[in-house]
């Protein structure tokens, strides 16, 4: 036919997930960010900054694992059964977080600051396991006969646990540069303050996961410094550095979405060199996008709506950004 | 054994985490399509009540439609957690069809959500009222895409079997499976319904404790014209759903009639009630009207349809729990005719407002929607057992290989977080409706903070409702 549509649909999930990581990486980081801002102005604001937004945000959460039956039903199949605790609390922690955003206004003053730690609590839960679970997918999962065949804590690694944590200075900083960007005054100015270190957590962490990848990894390592690969990777590490140099210098001055855009570029560039890492494979170390493929009837009927509703999906989300834009003031909100 | 117990613990989670979920759609459905009413009211009308109206029922929707979106959450990914062979089997025509609800549904909703709370001042009221119907509209086709997928469950259609995994080979077929027509008309009456006396019930309390204005009015009579207009369809709805699953699943009709076995010539009962008991093979204490069996199912004096007995036992849905839950769900249908009927003759001179056993029913009434709507689902789901496939799949060879631990462990976690964080929001919904709607909260819709830049959008005068409107449109 011509079309070759597991790989198609492989960068369309690809594109989902990083969509996801994106957007609901910056509202989970608001509730990281939480912990440093004690006052209940201060907090209104941040939760209004990303209210209207967040539902549409996890929505890409929730297209990654359609697509993913849709068009990977095996891989949907033994990824979600392999990690099956850290993605209940994972869920769990997403309930919290969620119903923070409605309760948390509706709550009396007694109970409002039991709604704050569901927040914290919530964004820290789902954030940490999301990470413990893409580093025991790089590790790979194991598979027999089309089932996952290993066991209830397979992914609990040293390994994973670091990705967890990871993840969390990643959205951590993501929700920073988001604030300084969505507000201004005090708050704004302890942003750019507190973006600073945030910034040299997520360069170590991205140093650190660098090398210990191929070491957790040999499929991944015998690509990496295989020569013939070499120049694709070799572009990644100095394009950090220099983004991450970019990013200081921006704190510096009087930022406003710079340090935004240039943490989303970062988080970019991580996420290639792990597609990178383990392309062609869905279910690492050995099943193929191919091998995992749905039917063809079934990848091509969904691929029509893909095709034709993400662009729409696109324009009307950044409608609503545009509805929404400029900088949260104090009181601002419907509550 | 281990696999039984999982079995059984995989079942019961996934029923206990869509019985929650599916309360949560129930009410947005409704009040999104309630909410877009009254702001079409309102424009067209330009009178007050309706605005107030639309402010304290969207801060409800706001608060369950989080809930629901939480609670869906889990939902989407418990097919692979929990059913990971049902999805290796099925996946190639449940997963498009989850996708499809996900692009033209979730997005859509999503994606106007925020507008619709708090775009009040952000865009004129064409593009907000704009927004409020895409809303409505997203909870619509979310449930069109669900409950074509959950229908293909029960009637699949339009599919090969290829290499032990389902085909699609024509689409059409497998959206518009067979059941499919009477499931969605049905389910989404259902959610108007349920939707409905909630709101009456609300009206309800508020009258019985003497709070009376022209928000409450409204909103009482808004809901009973819903009731009367929706209830009786549901019934003929119903009706026909259940000789659509005569055709298609008989077993599951047996179940729910509690009949065992046909007598030669002679038409079959309506037991109207007894305890079915799957050991004895028979309906003990049976009270029963002759004949009527024969005349509802096959609308003829003495037809008959197969008992119970007709199939192995291992092929027999749990009659006794059929059996009652479809009895509860069709006597509150009727209790909820009734209702409407007696609203409807209270009307003439206003005693709609004022009787207080009407509006003690009302308020009673309250949940029995969503009680009914549950039962439904409970008739629907435990009829199709064995099979989680009709007929291709069974239930016991869905489930995942996990062990029964990190199915009890998830299990146990699921009861706490949810008994407690939805219960804190029935909560906060019980409380906002405490409230009441106040009139004029139209006139701040944003109570802006200090240092905001305001542009209300309504002059704060109590100017008359005329005036007002032009203002607003300008
Ligand atoms: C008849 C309607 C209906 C039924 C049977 C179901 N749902 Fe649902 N669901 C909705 C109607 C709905 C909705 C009205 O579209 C919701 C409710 C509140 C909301 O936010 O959207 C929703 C929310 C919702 C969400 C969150 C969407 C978002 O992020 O905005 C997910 C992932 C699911 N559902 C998934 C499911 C799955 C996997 C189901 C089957 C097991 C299911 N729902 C049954
Ligand atoms: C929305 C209201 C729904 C309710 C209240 C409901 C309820 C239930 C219940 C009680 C069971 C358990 C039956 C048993 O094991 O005896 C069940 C099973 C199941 N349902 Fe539903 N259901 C609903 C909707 C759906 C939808 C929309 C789908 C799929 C698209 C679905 C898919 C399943 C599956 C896969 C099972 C298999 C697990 C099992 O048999 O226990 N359900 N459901
Ligand atoms: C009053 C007479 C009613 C009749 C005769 C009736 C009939 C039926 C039948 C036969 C089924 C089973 C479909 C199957 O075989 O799978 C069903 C399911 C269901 N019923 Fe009813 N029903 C009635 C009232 C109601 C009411 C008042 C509600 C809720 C407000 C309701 C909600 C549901 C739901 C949610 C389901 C499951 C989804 C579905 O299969 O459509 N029903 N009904």
């Amino acid at each position: 036919m011509g079309i070759d549509l597991p790989l198609i649909w492989a960068v369309i999930i690809l594109f989902g997930v990083m969509m996801y990581v994106v957007m609901d990486g910056f509202d989970l980081g608001i509730g990281l960010l939480y912990p440093f801002l004690p006052d209940k102005t201060d907090r209104d604001v941040m939760m209004n900054t990303v209210a209207p937004v967040w539902d549409g945000n996890e929505t890409w959460l929730v297209l990654g694992g359609a697509g993913l039956l849709a068009a990977f039903p095996l891989a949907y199949s033994v990824i979600l059964t392999a990690f099956y605790l850290p993605l209940v609390l994972m869920l769990l922690g997403l309930i919290f977080r969620g119903v923070a955003f409605e309760f948390r206004f509706k709550a009396d003053e007694a109970h409002r600051p039991w709604w704050d730690k569901a927040f914290i609590g919530g964004s820290l839960v789902a954030t940490f396991f999301q990470g413990v679970i893409l580093g025991g997918f790089i590790q790979g999962i194991r598979v027999v006969d089309r089932a996952y065949a290993g066991g209830a804590f397979d992914w609990l690694t040293p390994f994973s646990l670091f990705t967890g944590l990871g993840l969390v200075a990643t959205y951590a900083l993501l929700g920073c540069t988001w604030l300084i960007m969505k507000t201004g005054g005090e708050l704004q100015a302890r942003m750019i303050a507190l973006a600073r270190p945030l910034t040299w957590t997520l360069a170590a962490v991205i140093g650190v996961i660098s090398l210990w990848t191929p070491l957790a990894q040999e499929a991944i390592a015998a690509r990496w410094f295989n020569w013939s690969n070499l120049p694709w990777f070799a572009p990644v590490p100095l394009l950090v550095l220099a983004t991450v140099r970019q990013l200081l210098r921006q704190l510096d001055g009087e930022p406003h979405a710079a340090p935004f855009v240039l943490t989303l570029f970062l988080i970019f560039l991580g996420y290639s060199g792990l597609g990178i890492s383990i392309w062609p494979n869905i279910i690492p170390p050995a099943i193929s996008i191919r091998e995992a493929a749905a039917p063809p009837q079934s990848m091509g009927f969904a691929l029509v709506g893909a095709l034709l509703i993400i662009p729409l999906i696109l324009m009307y989300t950044a409608w609503g950004y545009y509805v929404f834009r400029g900088k949260v003031e104090p009181g601002e909100g419907y509550h | 054994m281990e696999n039984l117990d999982a079995l059984l613990l995989a079942r019961i989670q996934f029923a206990f985490t869509i019985s929650f979920h599916i309360v949560f759609p129930a009410i947005t459905i409704g009040l999104a399509g309630y909410l877009a009413v009254l702001e079409a009211c309102w424009l067209r009308t330009g009178r007050e009540v309706f605005l107030d109206l639309y402010h304290f029922w969207s801060k409800i929707f706001a608060v369950n439609f989080g809930m629901g979106v939480v609670s869906g959450l889990v939902m989407a990914y418990q097919f692979g957690t929990n059913w990971s062979f049902f999805s290796d089997f099925a996946g190639g025509i449940t997963g498009p069809l989850l996708a499809y609800e996900v692009l033209t549904a979730f997005f859509l909703e999503a994606g106007f959500l925020g507008v619709m709370l708090f775009g009040w001042k952000r865009v004129g009221p064409g593009l907000h009222f704009f927004a409020t119907v895409m809303v409505a509209l997203g909870t619509l086709v979310s449930a069109t895409w669900i409950l074509a997928s959950n229908s293909w469950m029960q009637t699949p259609a339009g599919f090969e079997i290829i290499d032990g995994r389902v085909v699609p080979v024509d689409w059409l077929a497998v959206i518009f499976n067979p059941s499919f027509p009477y499931r969605l008309v049905h389910m989404v009456l259902a959610a108007f319904i349920s939707t409905a006396l909630l709101v009456a019930a609300a009206a309800a309390w508020h009258l019985l404790r003497g709070r009376d204005n022209a928000a409450i009015r409204t909103m009482l009579s808004m809901a009973m014209w819903m009731l009367l207009a929706a209830a009786p369809i549901q019934a003929v709805v119903g009706d026909f759903h259940g000789l659509n699953t005569l055709e298609h699943q008989p077993a599951k009709i047996a179940a729910m009639e509690g009949h065992w076995e046909n007598e030669p010539g002679a038409g079959v009962p309506l037991i109207l009630f007894g305890w079915p008991d799957m050991a004895r093979e028979e309906t003990r204490f049976a009270v029963e009207v002759p004949r009527l069996g024969s005349l509802i199912l096959t609308h003829s004096w003495d037809g008959q349809f197969p008992g119970l007995k007709a199939y192995p036992p291992e092929d027999r849905p749990n009659a006794t729990i059929v059996f009652w839950t479809f009895r509860v769900m069709v006597g509150l249908g009727m209790l909820m005719i009734l209702l409407a009927l007696w609203a409807w003759w209270a009307r003439r001179g206003g005693a709609l407002y004022r009787s207080r056993p009407l509006l003690r029913l009302a308020l009673w009434m309250g949940p029995s929607g969503l009680v009914a709507l549950l039962a439904g689902w409970f008739t629907t789901e435990v009829g199709r057992q064995p099979w989680v496939v009709y007929g291709l799949q069974r239930t016991a060879d869905a489930v995942s290989p996990v062990g029964a631990g990190q199915l009890a462990v998830s299990l146990a976690l699921f009861v706490i977080v949810y008994v407690a964080i939805f219960g804190a929001g029935v909560g906060y919904l019980l409380r906002l409706i405490g409230h009441g709607p106040v009139p004029h909260e139209g006139e701040h819709p944003l109570p802006g903070g200090p240092g905001q830049p305001r542009t209300p959008a309504r002059p704060l005068s109590a100017a008359d409702d005329e005036t007002v409107f032009t203002a607003t449109r300008s």
